[in-house]
């Protein structure tokens, strides 16, 4: 059974302009302890599809269910839900300073999170703590626990929050943007983390962001989303070296390191649609250089493309065009070997 | 990037004349205080310390580094949004580091800033006509009417519609309100750009888009960009040579390719192992080089090299003597490394460690 079963799953808002549709009809799910990575720019509704989930969109009208180990996380009373949340699924936010209270020591946070969902005592449940900080390599834990967030660098920040989610072994942590926050050489210090927890204690990861360069090395299938709806879902090499989605290949090509340097960008044209005045048929037609008299009139859903591994796609092109841009890949692949390896990779062979 | 560029590259570097902007050894401090009547200063944060750059006429100079690295300061001192504590800023030739407000004027019109927050850097309550026009009002350049086609040219120039010269900010994209901050830095046509991360605050496809403008905005006006980013990838592509800085100071100065291909600094490497791949076969192959700690604070740099603390090739030498920025033994002249043990091509920095005591580190 999956752990995460989440079905045509649709969350919009009423606003004073009109109703803002951010999901609109999502599919997915996700087995024990793989990862999911979920791609998308501002306002593709990659955000608002899991904090649905976990019952953080008040005022949204949603539709469709959920279901985590069985149970509807949709049709939950708040009661129920803050049994979940925190203790089976957990959630690891943007950013670091504002997901902690600057008034309350770190280590009371985390202290405080443990007692709410098990009985135990404080000093057990401090004791805990510690080991948790240490787990997720902050120097002296001990001591760094009576700290507070201010006296935390942001990178060690995201480290306490990653130890407050682990903190009740959950089944499913939802990272949103964990490193968007942060500088290079600690986003690669927090992504080796988040590999490593996830493989010593088996969750299930959702990543999302909205670079396709962070879920590269760690994510087992990744879905791109556009305009509140899944355009594309594929293993991991399938998306990356053989996108089918016009969309999909846009992404990929607007990223400066793929074409070498000094070559144009291909970047993709004109802005993503309005979520409350959407174009007709397919969302991406108004800047996709493939669309069809269909594409305006008929909107498509995720079709397979290839059985296995399974790859879908939303997009009337013929599924024999996967990889459209194979040639591009080859041409970035050869930039790469000779510019970007360097010292690095040539100690490493 | 643009033609004349390769062409000066290959010409002698100290010639004076093809020099835009020169900075010598530029030091920035801001000072800390305390008291309610009477501050005094308990100390300083070195933001920027010691720092010699030259920007040559029509390149891009990409500058490279973390957060609190001091590259929005350096940039900023340029312009003189800030004043030195010490040092020269040299533009055109012409000493403009203690020059009064009045008297810097001429040469503010020729350095224009693009920044990084397109929502921060418009006013909400001004049209975008009136936004984009205020250069010219500023510097007294024409009446409202002579201003309006000049503007509407802008707006196009920059991919934007001109009839749309009466609507306010909000009614504009990210995207868009960056080429609205363009189009503003383009007015005077001035012969250096600014650009402090002018495409880090957008989605990747429109900063694909931020990116080709400014490239052709290059080619046309034949303009010299000083570009500022922390994504390795965006200041590759867009830049002729690189500066990487860390903690105040440069660590290394390169042509683009040549840094990418040959990084002699450990910093360097670590920072360039760390960019993300978006390409699943290689970012599984790859190695990172994972910097233990974080950045120290800049009020109370290391000794020695500032990077020591967290250095893998770091030994005794580096706690005590500061590195020179010079070129290594095997560089090219245009290749600078400040550092005591420059990494050799092929060396593993993922296996190489540290000959200092722990306790002598943490100093």
């Amino acid at each position: 059974m999956s752990l995460l079963e989440v079905s045509d799953l649709r969350v919009s808002f009423r606003t004073a302009d009109g109703e803002v549709q951010a999901v609109r009809g999502v599919s997915f799910d996700l087995e024990p302890g793989r990862t999911l990575g979920i791609v998308g720019e501002s306002g593709s509704g990659k955000s608002v599809c899991t904090q649905t989930l976990l019952g953080l969109t008040t005022g949204a009208k949603v539709t469709g269910s959920a279901r985590f180990e069985g149970e509807d996380l949709l049709t939950m009373t708040e009661d129920e839900l803050c049994s979940v949340r925190g203790a089976r699924i957990a959630a690891i936010f943007q950013d670091p300073l504002s997901s902690l209270h600057p008034l309350y020591r770190v280590g009371w946070q985390i202290v405080e999170m443990i007692q709410a969902h098990e009985p135990v005592s404080r000093a057990v449940a401090r004791r805990r703590a510690i080991d948790l900080l240490g787990s997720v390599g902050i120097p002296h834990p001990a001591q760094r626990i009576d700290d507070y967030p201010h006296q935390f660098s942001g990178g060690m920040r995201q480290r306490a929050l990653i130890a407050m989610a682990l903190a009740l072994e959950p089944k499913l942590v939802i990272a949103d943007e964990p490193t968007t926050a942060l500088d290079a050489t600690v986003q690669a210090q927090i992504l080796d983390l988040l590999l490593r927890l996830q493989q010593e204690h088996g969750m299930a990861l959702i990543m999302i962001t909205h670079d396709l360069g962070v879920i590269a090395g760690l994510a087992d299938e990744v879905m791109v989303m556009y305009a509140g709806r899944a355009a594309e879902r594929a293993d991991r090499r399938g998306l990356y070296y053989r996108a089918h989605h016009p969309y999909t290949n846009g992404l990929l090509e607007s990223i400066p390191a793929s074409s070498g340097a000094g070559a144009r960008l291909r970047p993709i044209p004109g802005q993503p649609p309005s979520l409350i005045r959407l174009p007709s048929g397919c969302a991406f037609h108004p800047r996709c250089a493939f669309a069809m008299d269909r594409c305006r009139t008929e909107q498509p859903e995720l079709a397979v493309v290839e059985e296995s591994p399974r790859h879908t796609s939303a997009c009337w092109l013929p599924p024999d065009l996967l990889g459209t841009n194979e040639q591009v890949k080859e041409d970035r692949r050869a930039a790469s070997a000779a510019g970007r390896g360097g010292v690095v990779e040539e100690g490493a062979a | 990037m643009s033609v004349n560029v390769n062409e000066s590259t290959n010409r002698p570097t100290n010639d004076a004349s093809e020099m835009l902007v020169e900075i010598r050894d530029a030091v920035k401090y801001f000072p800390i205080k305390q008291g309610v009547v009477v501050k005094r200063e308990i100390g300083r944060v070195h933001a920027v310390e010691g720092v010699s750059l030259s920007v040559r006429r029509g390149e891009t100079l990409g500058l490279v580094g973390e957060t609190g690295c001091g590259k929005s300061t350096l940039a900023r001192c340029v312009t003189r949004l800030h004043s030195l504590t010490s040092g020269q800023i040299l533009f055109e030739g012409q000493d403009i580091t203690d020059l009064s407000r009045s008297r810097v004027r001429p040469y503010r019109r020729r350095m224009q800033m693009i920044f990084q927050d397109p929502y921060g850097s418009l006013n909400p309550r001004r049209r975008v006509g009136s936004i984009i026009g205020d250069p010219f009002a500023i510097h007294g350049e024409g009446d409202r009417d002579e201003r309006k086609p000049k503007v509407q040219e802008l707006m196009e120039l920059v991919g934007l519609n001109p009839e749309h010269y009466n609507r306010f900010p909000a009614e504009f994209s990210g995207g868009q309100r960056q080429r609205i901050g363009v189009a503003r830095a383009l007015a005077l046509k001035p012969s250096l750009i600014v650009a402090d991360e002018p495409v880090s605050a957008l989605d990747v496809s429109i900063q694909a888009q931020i990116i080709n403008l400014l490239d052709d905005l290059q080619q046309e006006f034949g303009l010299t960009y000083l570009f500022i980013s922390h994504d390795l990838s965006v200041v590759r592509h867009v830049s002729d040579r690189i500066a990487v800085m860390y903690l105040g100071q440069v660590v290394e100065l390169a042509d683009s390719e040549e840094l990418h291909n040959r990084p002699r600094h450990p910093y360097t490497n670590a920072l360039l192992s760390a960019a993300s791949v978006a390409d699943p076969d290689q970012a599984a192959a790859r190695q990172r080089i994972v910097l233990t700690g974080d950045v120290p604070s800049p009020v109370a740099p290391p000794t020695g090299c500032r990077f020591h603390p967290r250095c893998p090739k770091a030994q005794a030498i580096c706690v005590q003597e500061q590195p020179p920025l010079v070129a290594r033994a095997g560089d090219p002249d245009t290749h600078l490394t400040a550092c005591h043990f420059p990494v050799e091509p092929g060396e593993d920095l993922t296996r190489v460690t540290a000959t200092i005591p722990e306790e002598e580190r943490a100093e």
